[in-house]
């Protein structure tokens, strides 16, 4: 687990950086997150399913999937850039909370064939505000679905906190009002968040219904590469999470209970930069996106009028 | 051969699809017990039981969300959105996932599914009971857009959707759910993404699909009376168009009407009478005309019948399209059927 917080880290700042010198088109950082990311994806059973936001590429390295292929969609060549169905992982969703029906009716059609999968919803905060939040967690609940919906309140949505977004007490309230289990938990401690994402999946899985788990922690970074921070919160506030770091609270406590020492570390440290390397390496030229590739996946087979377009469009790049 | 309902036929090829493959779901708000408000999943939960045709929660975007889902995996999900207005939660949906999702994924993740839409007006409901947004769907690529005016065709293109690899919206013309035709099911008609020919002409060509095929048959009977010769074309699919049948049509006759119930501003009439002026200008003898609802909201039910084309207003169009008499100056036009009478407007 602290292996792929590190590693998840390292990726994070080489995908800023690489943002930075515009091989990214943007780059929303997990930095501050990573104990709800691997802490929850390291959770999942092999046939479970991962459904991410945009903000989740930590989550995504730790599932497995090429670390190239979850930087197609801010990279900019293509949407999403992994095969969901290998990794059972969906799309990274950007319209906030959309996509957390459709672990619900995932969840469903995998019960319909007799098997036990069960799906792990991550949010933002902010994405609780959103009607299709509510449907999705007032569908799993009536239909008895095993979906996780991991709350990652990392206290601002954009530039927006989370007590503008909510009068709730807290957000795992919610979870009362569609008669499902709330949790909240420390989203700063890898370890607690896996402990009780994997309670929670394993009483889903078990048909004791779906669960919503807030873990409090922080998005220590802007929003994206874009964003001006400093209009909307004070350094004192992010110092002060900084000082909550889930890395160093892991690494801790994994020194102080002897499994992991100095040359331990480097060894982590090592595997991390050879990532970053890797990623460096495989992003450092310009993407060539095929134009003829627009056409190939709108509909199972191009309609007539797509095959025009298609003939007018490569006609005027051989002309270009 | 046995009478059937255009409602009848879509619930017999609801239950062809779930009897023939163990992978379709029906589920919607009061598709189960109930049977549908227009009683479309009649017994369906009774013969197939409630894990194959059950109500959902009231929530439309849920329900087409857990459709993405279940398509993502291995299901082939048919929801009903109760009455066009009502699918408009779910739009976000359709438009975001639904649409985009074979697309988004490189061809990986297909959603085959289908969402019923029963849709239009003429039938006396009150408000968000009338609308026709087919304009909205029809704009978003990735989504295929259906709509029957037959009772065969609701049975074959709705079969037909629930087979396609590509997601369908599938409208339901509700006022026409109890017009009957004298026929033997399962029957199949012409592949969805062609156009039909529904009546010959030779004179102009009127183009309509949905609830409007009626009237445009209607109207073309009338004319016939006065001596005109006007094709129907039924479009069937409102995406992908079919070019060739409508283009062909028009060419033949040199003039075209393009009805539908929706708001004529920006409506699905204008691609139509743009894709006709493209391909077809050298053949045209007038202006390709429009004959759509007005550009207000639905009105209530006692004010619908101005709003929904009617055979004359179809008629009076047709006689708008610079005919002969129409080039001769100082000759007045024909004053609008409505506003004359029938009797008087032919003497």
């Amino acid at each position: 687990m602290l292996r792929a917080m590190v590693v998840g880290r390292r990726f994070d700042r080489q995908a800023g950086a690489l943002t930075r010198q515009g091989r990214l088109a943007v780059y929303p950082s997990s930095h501050g997150q990573e104990a709800c990311q691997v802490g929850g994806v390291l959770a999942l059973a092999e046939d479970d399913w991962l459904f991410p936001t945009y903000r989740d590429c930590v989550a995504l390295v730790t599932r497995g999937v090429d670390p190239v292929e979850v930087l197609t969609l801010l990279r900019g060549d293509w949407h999403s850039g992994y095969d969901p169905d290998r990794h059972r992982c969906a799309p990274q969703c950007t319209p906030l909370a959309t996509n957390a029906s459709h672990a619900v009716g995932l969840t469903y059609a995998a019960r319909r064939k007799g098997r036990d999968t069960a799906a792990l919803v991550l949010m933002g905060d902010g994405a609780t505000s959103e009607g299709d939040a509510h449907e999705a967690y007032n569908f799993a609940a009536v239909w008895n679905t095993p979906v996780v919906f991991l709350i990652q309140n990392n206290q601002w949505a954009i530039s927006v906190p989370v007590h503008r977004q909510t009068a709730a007490p807290t957000l795992a309230h919610k979870a009362i009002g569609y008669g499902m289990r709330g949790y909240h938990v420390d989203g700063n401690d890898a370890a607690a968040v896996h402990a009780v994402v994997s309670r929670a999946l394993a009483e889903a899985r078990a048909g004791g219904g779906p669960a919503i788990i807030e873990a409090q922690t922080y998005r220590i970074d802007p929003h994206t590469n874009a964003d001006a921070p400093q209009r909307y919160r004070d350094d004192a506030e992010v110092e002060a999470w900084r000082r909550r770091d889930p890395i160093a609270r892991l690494e801790a406590l994994l020194r102080a209970e002897g499994v992991v020492d100095d040359a331990g570390m480097r060894r982590i440290e090592d595997a991390a930069e050879e990532l970053a390397a890797r990623v460096r390496e495989r992003l450092s030229g310009d993407p060539e996106p095929d134009p003829a590739e627009l056409f190939a996946h709108v509909y199972a087979a191009p309609t007539a009028q797509l095959a025009r377009q298609r003939r007018e469009l490569l006609d005027e790049t051989r002309e270009g | 051969m046995a009478a059937t309902t255009l409602g009848g036929a879509l619930n017999r090829a609801l239950r062809d699809a779930l009897a023939e493959d163990p992978s379709v779901v029906v589920y919607g708000e009061d598709v189960g017990p109930l049977g549908g408000v227009f009683r479309v999943t009649d017994g369906l939960t009774a013969e197939f039981g409630e894990d194959r045709c059950f109500d959902s929660p009231l929530a439309e975007s849920g329900i087409v969300g857990t459709a993405v889902g279940m398509a993502m995996h291995g299901l082939r999900p048919v929801v009903e959105m109760q009455f066009d207005a009502f699918a408009l939660p779910a739009f976000e949906q359709v438009v975001s996932h639904v649409a985009k999702m074979r697309n988004r994924t490189r061809g990986r993740v297909e959603l085959p599914l289908v969402i019923r839409i029963p849709y239009g007006g003429g039938i006396g409901a009150v408000e968000h009971h009338g609308d026709s947004s087919e304009a909205y769907y029809a704009h978003t690529p990735g989504l295929r857009v259906v709509t029957p005016a037959t009772p065969a065709d609701a049975y074959s293109l709705l079969r037909e959707a629930v087979a396609s690899p590509d997601p369908v919206v599938f409208l339901e013309p509700k006022r026409r759910y109890w017009d009957r035709a004298d026929l033997d099911l399962p029957v199949r008609t012409e592949p969805m993404d062609r156009a039909v020919v529904r009546r010959p002409g030779t004179d102009a060509t009127l183009i309509a699909y949905g609830p409007m095929v009626a009237t445009a048959l209607e109207a073309a009977e009338e004319a016939r009376a006065e001596g005109r010769s006007l094709e129907v074309v039924d479009l069937r699919s409102l995406a992908p168009f079919d070019d060739d049948t409508v283009a062909a049509s028009v060419r033949r006759t040199g003039r075209a009407v393009v009805v539908h119930e929706a708001s004529t501003f920006a409506g699905y009439g204008a691609e139509v009478a743009a894709r006709i002026t493209e391909q077809c200008f050298h053949h045209l003898e007038a202006p390709v005309l429009r004959v759509g609802g007005l550009d207000i909201p639905y009105p209530p039910p006692h004010l619908e019948e101005y709003h929904l084309p009617s055979v004359d207003r179809v008629l009076d169009a047709v006689d708008r399209l610079q005919w002969e008499a129409s080039w001769v100056p100082d000759v007045p036009p024909p004053p609008p059927r409505r506003a004359a009478g029938r009797a008087e407007a032919r003497s």
